[in-house]
């Protein structure tokens, strides 16, 4: 055991345990100074572009300079710890921030070609085409028929009761919920089990013909069997929408995204393939958030 | 954040039975290089009887293995690691075999009683073997791609050897026709040589993948 006798202290790779060193509290608390996106941001032929966009509640700047682009029919997953910016810049996406009195966006945000903050465009219908599902279902108190046909009314999708029922039926076999609930569209939404509530209102959010629907933590209040429905779910409406998710379950990002993007303290650090992003991800910040070193 | 830290642990005590391991068969296939000069039969059976540890040393890493992948889910680095111990844990017991099938070689040749043979030079083969498990196992230790890289051209250097040798053993059965059983024992003594040299070669390009993530195949 001469030579390797010696080797035997060694490691063959750092293992460093979580907010063991204070390298690694370091980079989880103290923006890098190279700010640049590494990766892939960037698509061919995109659904939604994003360039140099900064967000601020009031004088705290909570995201910057990111630019992105969402591509068409596949999803991207935005990870990284909390306070990164990532649902902040979701909620760029259809305006929704609109309604956070503080908060100010800047930068370029299109949706096929468009500007979505032109002072021309009207967030009503913009909220049509870029739906938004969110973390704690929240159905409207009303009957299941109605919170799918509700949007379809209010943006007058329909001529008639006929083709709202088949808006409603397509709806909810798209979301994977028709045989559960065909026999009771008239009983309230809110009765639904959880996961039930949450594909109720992906039914919703789909009712009014969407291009991109955002999601932000869809699945982090539903049990395993209903998060697996919902997965099935996202997989099969990435063949007609596009789909862009925040959420803090690692493996849920892996299971159902095609890209992932990794956001820390506002900035975008790195973009690429999921199955790159999670067996060798470019960027140490990226590695050590999605091997548990911090976060 | 109790999940981390066992998570890291069980990591790290991978990371230690992987090195006892290499330690282990480095070892092993020194002795099986010194058997082929010396034909010591005492060690020859020591290193028979005991082969049965590093079988068991390497289920036990692939339980580790597999129970860590599935508790755990690793990622990106970890998920490499992982994966490069498995294969690598399979490539070490494959070549502590190889030691053992050494060691048996020499026993078959020893009992051909050719007393007037004069025995084939494998003491540089052997030597370039030794070395090149050797310094994949630091290239693994040190997460060297640059040394795990250089193996790939001794390895050629293991083959031209292995092919003197071929032609070597063929002059000998010609001039030594009686004897084919023994010079062919002695051939495959070099071609045990030459496998372990590969699977060196194999360790290091797991050494390239751990380190780099790339899949890098040397034919």
């Amino acid at each position: 055991m001469d030579v390797t006798a010696s080797r035997m202290t060694d490691q063959i790779f750092p293992i460093v345990a979580v907010g063991d060193s204070a390298e690694a509290h370091e980079r989880m608390h103290v923006r890098p100074l190279d700010r640049k996106t590494i990766g892939s941001p960037f698509v061919d032929n995109p659904r939604m572009m994003c360039r140099d966009v900064d967000v601020f509640y009031g004088d705290k700047q909570a995201i910057n300079k990111v630019s992105i682009d969402v591509g068409q029919n596949q999803v991207l997953a935005m990870i990284g710890p909390s306070g990164c910016g990532k649902s902040t810049f979701l909620r760029c996406l259809n305006r929704m921030n609109d309604t956070v009195s503080s908060c100010r966006v800047q930068g370029e945000i299109s949706l096929d070609g468009i500007d979505i903050y032109h002072s021309s465009v009207d967030v009503v219908p913009l909220r049509a085409r870029v739906g938004m599902v969110f973390q704690k279902p929240n159905p409207f108190p009303k009957s299941i028929y109605d919170n799918v046909a509700y949007g379809p009314r209010i943006h007058g999708l329909t001529r008639d009761k006929n083709e709202l029922d088949e808006i409603v039926h397509t709806s909810l076999i798209k979301a994977g919920l028709w045989e559960e609930v065909k026999d009771r569209l008239r009983e309230p939404g809110t009765g639904l089990s959880g996961g039930q509530q949450q594909r109720l209102c992906i039914a919703r959010a789909i009712a009014v013909g969407p291009e991109v629907i955002l999601m932000d933590e869809p699945c982090s209040a539903l049990d395993p069997i209903a998060t697996a429905k919902v997965e099935e779910l996202i997989a099969e409406l990435r063949t007609q929408f596009s789909i862009v998710i925040v959420t803090h379950a690692m493996q849920q990002a892996s299971r159902v995204s095609q890209r992932t993007a990794y956001f820390h303290l506002g900035d975008l650090i790195e973009v690429g393939p999921t199955e790159k992003i999670f067996t060798n991800p470019g960027h140490k910040l990226t590695e050590d958030y999605i091997t548990g070193r911090f976060g | 954040m109790e999940h981390h830290f066992t998570f890291h642990h069980e990591l790290e005590k991978l990371n230690k039975k992987l090195l006892t391991m290499s330690a282990m068969v480095e070892e092993r296939v020194r002795t099986a290089a010194q058997i082929i000069e010396t034909k010591d039969q005492e060690v020859m059976q020591a290193l028979i009887r005991s082969d049965y540890e590093v079988d068991d040393l390497e289920i036990e890493i692939e339980e580790d293995c597999l129970k860590i992948l599935a508790l755990h889910q690793p990622v990106a680095k970890d998920l490499r690691f992982l994966i490069t111990v498995i294969k690598i844990n399979g490539e070490m017991e494959k070549i502590a075999n190889t030691a053992v099938n050494i060691v048996k070689r020499v026993q078959n040749i020893s009992k051909f009683k050719h007393a007037g043979a004069i025995s084939y030079d494998f003491s540089k083969m052997s030597e370039k073997a030794v070395l090149m498990l050797k310094k994949c196992i630091d290239a693994l230790v040190g997460g060297d791609a640059t040394l795990a890289r250089s193996l790939f051209v001794d390895d050629d250097e293991v083959d031209a050897m292995k092919d003197l040798c071929y032609e070597d053993i063929k002059v000998r059965i010609r001039n030594d026709p009686e004897h084919p059983g023994y010079h062919i024992n002695t051939f495959l003594l070099g071609r045990h040589l030459e496998r372990i040299a590969d699977r060196a070669v194999n360790i290091a390009s797991e050494v390239i993948y751990l380190v780099e993530g790339t899949i890098t195949r040397v034919h």
